[in-house]
């Protein structure tokens, strides 16, 4: 008489039989697709971190060409008195032959030889340098009639061809620049007339228009996207931690309760891009609030936020253990001051993590401040008080990038990618902080 | 900003109010703090809130109400005065608060006094040419009696604001003088600031019954006078959305509909099977050095910005696959399916990508909930671990995992950026995942951004389609939530 196992085994327990075997290889086959599920999770992480770097990292360098220019009297001030009105009144067209005479004569001093006229030689600068050379004069008359040493923004097409990013083939159908124009970058490479340095303006400056992706930078939508942490974080933190300690501590179990917390759980899954319809009919239809301002943004962003920090409040207001409070209250504190003198203190850090998490997440989000405006027009000028920070027009980071990213000069991507780097190192920090805070402060009980 | 400088007012004498009252609760003990009802602080505490509270509330109810009120009595006279209809008194409307809110900026800045103003003449002045060199564009010409009503705004809300400013200072008086005498050593000033404090903390909580009743309310007042301007028969069942400026747009939700739920599905295709896997792999196979190494890594996946996928669907996938599927003999397959960079496939396996650790995430609390004795029989009857997982795990997580899949779902029928960036503008019903599509959030956007007149059907649409995506993504999430709460009570 054979056993089930002699059946299987063919009678030896060292045998694996058939049946064993294939078992064995479904499960080495369903650990596989485990591990290349993480794997391709892994990879498509790595490949978008890379893609970020290797793209954006270009933003933080920029080139420049440095150029000695004659600021004639005749042409910058006719009547030769410095009179700061009458020199206003030249405008950056009276400007552009002094850059083309200037370039002209470089060139020949260097003695290379190229058939480009003085205008296309002065293509291969940026179209912000008469307006740079201008604002010098402006600030400094006193220098008219001397030769100045300047350093001018290249063109994007110059800075992309010594980025790698623009070569002799793919300018074919590109208006923007010659292949002789090339030449002539070249050549003024070689006298060291043309370096590549670090780009500080792009993480300081404003936003530049269509013609100038060279000159275009972060700072001012920094600024806007800071406006709005703040307005999130002066709103969101007490009506949130205040909101929690009621649900946690005092609310009665009934049916109003349990809405609200319906009603919350839901809040935290509506698409935000709902929040944005509703700042736009409330904050801005009916309260008439100004479009584009970082105070309407920061009061969108509260109301999106809010669902997430209560939820984290809550987490760590039951985390502290019911023994201080049986305590507090033993010692004869008020049920009030027990919460507020013994158990939020205990739940600081834990709320303070939640907070920051909040707000990084309403540091990373475009989608409800496109529907209030906060897109479509060049941030120009930094604000210059606490109020025009809030309620003059401005952009937040996010935006900006999107904003970038519409624009049809391709040369704007690099700058995307950067300011996605920018963004990036915001989150990544406030997590950091929010993990350092977490691993300091938290007890556990 | 006087109003501003108002809150700073009652701030400064809320302060002042703590220290008097204070001081005043000290001195009624004559210094002996133990004969007070409550710590000393509790008495400040009461003078200031009560002079505080009620003056901030009624601010806050003044300027809400007070647009409201002057817009009704100035839009109620223009439409007597003219005796027209009530929709041309409303866009007039929109006229007089452009000219009034015009008039403002311009004192403002000095360009204009308010005696000039008074006695100013529409036909005599160019009020448009000045108002437009101070950057605000009319539409038309500035009429006199549009002048005369925005004068008239001006006057209201001058007024208004002025008799706010009294109330809220005289309120603030008030409910200084009446706490401050009523601080004396007996006085349960504790009580009374616990009640107040507690009315604050339920405050805080209803906002969020506030934030809902303002999603439902301001996008339902918007939907119904969409549906007065165009049938709500072609809006849900029509098939074609073409918004034009001609008055005869087509404006139907179903093609939108069609393209967010292909590019969900792809999103899901993409993210279930690679999230589940992790899962399983992470809470059943790992060890625990692998699990603190991929969990948080996974995790930065789900931290990651949707703009940022949305730069990578627009930039990098959509070129790949226009490289793969498409430019003829020059692309990697010498097909031509694929012409432009926005397809149905680039937003689809993006959003895919940002769903992974989503659903992962949700499908590993699912399963670290089994509990481990359902494991340990079936191990112990000799099943293999992947006959355990797939056959005791699975199935009684599987109502879990269904509600984290219908919550993936949901996240993904709200997606914004990646949609804007990488799905592309035409609506259309079509199969063809090369294609380019357009979706609801999608439509939203460009109907909501630019130059957006709320008297246009094509405009208000947008509110119609943000209350369905509500009630859609709503109803997943209740239906989801509902599954997995019945499910983790199985087990508690």
């Amino acid at each position: 008489m054979k056993t089930s196992l002699d059946r299987h085994s063919g009678g030896s327990l060292l045998l694996q039989s058939t049946r064993t075997k294939r078992r064995n290889a479904a499960e080495t086959r369903f650990k596989l697709y485990g591990i290349a599920a993480i794997a391709i999770s892994l990879l498509m992480l790595m490949v978008l971190l890379t893609t970020i770097i290797s793209k954006g990292l270009g933003a933080y360098q920029q080139t420049f060409i440095t150029l000695q220019v004659e600021l004639l009297e005749k042409k910058l001030d006719k009547k030769g008195n410095r009179n700061l009105t009458d020199i206003k009144k030249v405008s950056t067209f009276g400007y552009a032959p002094l850059i083309k005479a200037s370039i002209t004569d470089t060139v020949e001093e260097l003695g290379v030889v190229t058939g480009l006229k003085a205008k296309q030689m002065a293509g291969i600068l940026s179209k912000g340098a008469a307006a740079q050379l201008r604002d010098y004069v402006i600030a400094n008359p006193g220098r008219i009639g001397d030769t100045v040493q300047f350093r001018f923004l290249a063109s994007s097409r110059v800075d992309g061809y010594l980025k790698g990013r623009v070569s002799r083939s793919s300018i074919e159908n590109d208006k923007n620049i010659t292949p002789e124009q090339l030449d002539l970058v070249d050549s003024l490479i070689d006298a060291g007339l043309i370096e590549k340095t670090f780009n500080i303006d792009f993480i300081v400056g404003a936003d530049a228009s269509d013609q100038r992706p060279e000159a275009a930078g972060m700072g001012v939508s920094i600024l806007g996207s800071l406006s709005m942490v703040l307005v999130v974080l002066a709103l969101a933190l007490p009506i949130g931690v205040g909101a929690s300690i009621y649900l946690e501590e005092f609310a009665p179990k009934n049916w109003v309760t349990d809405v609200i917390e319906v009603n919350i759980s839901n809040l935290a899954a509506v698409p935000s891009i709902v929040f944005g319809i509703l700042g736009l009919a409330v904050f801005i239809n009916y309260m008439h609030l100004p479009m584009s301002a970082p105070l309407v943004g920061g009061l969108v962003l509260t109301l999106m936020t809010l669902p997430t920090i209560i939820i984290s409040t809550r987490a760590a207001l039951s985390a502290v253990p019911p023994s201080i409070r049986d305590a507090a209250l033993g010692v004869g504190a008020s049920p009030m001051q027990t919460v507020f003198h013994h158990v939020l203190p205990l739940a600081a850090p834990g709320i303070l993590t939640g907070t920051i998490i909040g707000l990084a997440q309403a540091l990373g989000e475009t989608a409800p401040l496109l529907l209030i405006g906060m897109v479509g027009f060049v941030a120009s000028n930094a604000p210059d008080s606490i109020a025009s920070g809030l309620l003059s027009p401005n952009s937040a980071m996010p935006a900006q990038i999107y904003e970038w990213a519409k624009r049809a000069d391709p040369a704007f991507y690099e700058r995307a990618w950067g300011g996605i780097i920018l963004l990036l190192l915001f989150l990544v920090s406030m997590n950091l902080v929010a993990v350092i805070l977490r691993r300091r402060f938290e007890r556990r009980w | 900003m006087p109003t501003f400088w108002l809150v700073a007012c009652l701030f400064l004498m809320s302060a002042a109010g703590f220290v008097l009252g204070r001081y005043r609760a000290v001195l009624s003990a004559g210094g002996e703090v133990r004969k007070l009802h409550s710590l000393p602080s509790y008495y400040g505490y009461n003078v200031a809130l009560s002079t505080l509270l009620p003056a901030l509330a009624a601010l806050a109810l003044w300027s809400i109400l007070q647009p409201l009120v002057i817009d009704a009595r100035v839009s109620g006279k223009i439409s007597t005065d003219l005796n027209s209809d009530n929709t041309s008194a409303e866009l007039m409307m929109s006229d007089v608060q452009r000219v009034s809110e015009g008039l403002n900026i311009a004192v403002a800045r000095n360009e204009m006094t308010n005696e000039e103003i008074r006695v100013m003449d529409a036909d005599a002045v160019d009020l448009r040419g000045r108002l437009a060199d101070l950057g605000i564009a009319l539409g038309s010409e500035v009429r006199p009696e549009i002048l005369t009503a925005a004068r008239q705004h001006r006057d209201m809300t001058h007024s208004g604001r002025l008799m706010m400013t009294i109330v809220v200072v005289l309120l603030a008086i008030v409910g200084f003088a009446r706490s401050y005498g009523l601080t004396d050593k007996d006085f349960r000033a504790r009580n009374v600031v616990e009640r107040c404090v507690f009315a604050l903390l339920a405050l805080a909580a209803s906002l969020a019954i506030l934030t809902t009743v303002g999603i439902v309310f301001s996008m339902l007042f918007e939907t119904i006078s969409f549906f007065g301007l165009h049938s709500w028969k072609d809006f849900f069942l029509g098939t074609t959305w073409a918004p034009n400026f001609r008055g005869d747009s087509e404006l139907s939700i179903l093609p939108l509909l069609w393209g967010t739920i292909y590019i969900s599905l792809i999103a899901l295709l993409v993210a279930v099977p690679i999230g589940l896997y992790a899962a399983i792999y992470l809470s059943e196979y790992a060890s625990s050095s692998t699990r603190s190494f991929a969990k948080p890594l996974l995790e930065i996946l789900a931290g990651i910005p949707t703009i940022v996928y949305g730069l990578f669907a627009l930039l990098t996938v959509g070129p790949m696959l226009v490289r793969i599927f498409g430019r003829g003999t020059e692309g990697l397959l010498g097909l031509t399916w694929m012409t432009g960079a926005t397809s149905v496939l680039t937003a689809g396996l993006v959003m895919g990508i940002m769903l992974i650790p989503f659903v992962s995430s949700l499908s590993d609390d699912i399963i670290n909930a089994v509990p481990q004795s359902m494991r340990d029989a079936s191990l112990g009857l000799g099943a293999t671990k992947s006959e355990t997982v797939r056959q005791v795990v699975i199935p009684a997580a599987l109502p879990g995992i269904v509600g984290a899949v219908l919550l993936a779902a949901s996240r993904a029928i709200g997606e914004t950026m990646i949609v804007v960036m990488g799905a592309g503008a035409i609506a259309k019903f079509s199969t063809n995942p090369l294609e380019s599509m357009t979706t609801i959030t999608t439509r939203i956007v460009s109907q909501l951004t630019g130059d957006t007149d709320f008297a246009s059907p094509e405009t208000l649409v947008a509110f119609a389609l943000g209350l369905s995506l509500f009630v859609l993504t709503l109803g997943l999430n209740i239906l989801a939530l509902a599954i997995v709460r019945t499910y983790r009570e199985q087990y508690d």
